[in-house]
């Protein structure tokens, strides 16, 4: 029960757009068509939900304040988590590239399909933003930290296809010349948060 | 003006000479990071809800932008071309390091109140647009010049959006060294159980939370392109 909570409250709730706007830049740039937008969100959540876990299992048994212990009881008082921004972006960067050419010898029609947009999720801040959220937060086990990178990822995805859809409907409208394109697009944005927000408060 | 600086430099080309002032002030407006190039929107959006925060942010990204053109631009032509992302981002995420110790040392508040933004400046598109765009490709005083006004063009949208937020949200906004500024009368406000009617404004909450980030930034840009009619989108 624990994990459905954790993983509703990833998508509606701290939606990482809406309410973090994490990941804005890729967000704005790759949302022209809903055919490329369902590309990436689903390359973001692939890999939200492989470097979470990664990134868990490294702040609990590296990083963390005493988390040596495994090593040798000695190491108790070690704390390198100061260390954590520059291991969690290696490990991302890594990561996405050994997915990347793992997709591509096995999966030949999936990285046809993720391919051109995994490069870009190395510097995707929802990625780096989803480890530092699990560093934050604590979560007590691992399937726990899987369930949120993943609901965050499902979350990125809803609100990316969403914003293409509109985009797409847009074009038509009659837009004022200077809003045309971003201006407008960050205004939908604000509103569809405004939208989203009605999810905040809820207990699951 | 342009011409006598152009008498009195020398062959070689000055630090100041056109083209590199133009590297100043170019990011201010028309190649503004955040309204025209749309880099590095994710903290700037999320850190505006004060111009205290929106100070120590924009101060972050300029000292991260300036370290990381620089030392970039000086290793240009022994980075191979392959790694350059890693290369950047380790280089990016050392500065990170520094700045977020820094701030937990001597501004603990200000620290928790940033929380995990602080870390996402590794990732702010801008800080690696620009490695990429530019200091891979220019020499150092070039790169110092292009990250210190990138830097800027950042930071005043950033205490824009921040400076409204906070007066129509907070009725009043506190700077650092300057304490709270308030803009109105604290009797015109309507006070909660006071049945005089004495008060009559009230502050909208809305400018608070997230939302209404995005469309502050959606009207600078509006204002921004009806003055600068170049920037308007085809489509």
């Amino acid at each position: 029960m624990e994990h459905v909570s954790i993983f509703v409250k990833g998508i509606f709730i701290e939606n990482m757009i809406f309410a973090y706007f994490l990941g804005m830049c890729s967000y704005l740039a790759v949302s022209k068509t809903v055919k490329t937008a369902v590309g990436l969100g689903f390359a973001v959540i692939f890999v939200l939900g492989i470097t979470v876990p990664i990134n868990y299992l490294l702040e609990n048994y590296v990083l963390k304040e005493g988390a040596l212990t495994w090593i040798s009881p000695e190491y108790a008082n070690i704390d390198l988590s100061f260390l954590s921004f520059i291991m969690f972006i290696a490990v991302i960067a890594s990561m996405v590239q050994l997915v990347e050419m793992i997709v591509e010898k096995f999966a030949p029609a999936l990285y046809g399909a993720l391919g051109i947009f995994l490069p870009l999720i190395a510097v995707n801040c929802s990625i780096l933003g989803g480890a530092l959220f699990m560093q934050e937060r604590q979560y007590p086990s691992i399937g726990e930290a899987t369930v949120f990178g993943l609901g965050s990822g499902v979350g990125w995805l809803l609100a990316i296809v969403a914003i293409a859809a509109i985009r797409e409907k847009i074009r038509y409208s009659n837009v004022p010349a200077p809003l045309k394109g971003l201006g407008i697009t960050f205004i939908i944005t604000g509103l569809m948060g405004i939208a989203f927000m009605s999810f905040m408060g809820i207990e699951i | 003006m342009s011409t006598e600086v152009q008498e009195i430099a020398p062959k070689k080309e000055s630090l100041f000479s056109k083209k590199n002032r133009k590297l100043l002030s170019d990011p201010l407006n028309d190649s503004n990071p955040i309204t025209v190039q749309v880099l590095g929107i994710c903290s700037a959006l999320a850190i505006t809800v004060q111009v205290q925060q929106a100070v120590i942010m924009s101060l972050s990204v300029l000292f991260v932008m300036i370290g990381g053109n620089v030392i970039v631009s000086l290793m240009r032509n022994i980075i191979p071309d392959r790694i350059r992302i890693i290369v950047q981002l380790v280089v990016v995420a050392a500065l990170v390091i520094i700045v977020n110790e820094v701030l937990k040392a001597y501004l603990p508040d200000i620290s928790e109140k940033l929380s995990v933004f602080v870390g996402l400046i590794i990732t702010n598109c801008i800080i690696m647009g620009r490695l990429e765009a530019f200091a891979l490709a220019n020499k150092p005083g070039p790169s110092l010049l292009d990250a210190i006004g990138n830097g800027i063009g950042y930071a005043w949208i950033l205490l824009a959006v921040a400076f409204v937020r906070e007066i129509f949200g907070s009725g009043a906004f506190s700077f650092p060294g300057l304490g709270q500024v308030k803009f109105l009368p604290s009797s015109w406000f309507i006070q909660a159980g006071d049945s005089s009617m004495v008060g009559f404004y009230e502050n909208n909450n809305l400018m608070i939370l997230p939302p209404m980030a995005l469309v502050v930034v959606g009207i600078i840009i509006w204002i921004q392109r009806s003055k600068n009619r170049a920037l308007i989108e085809e489509n």
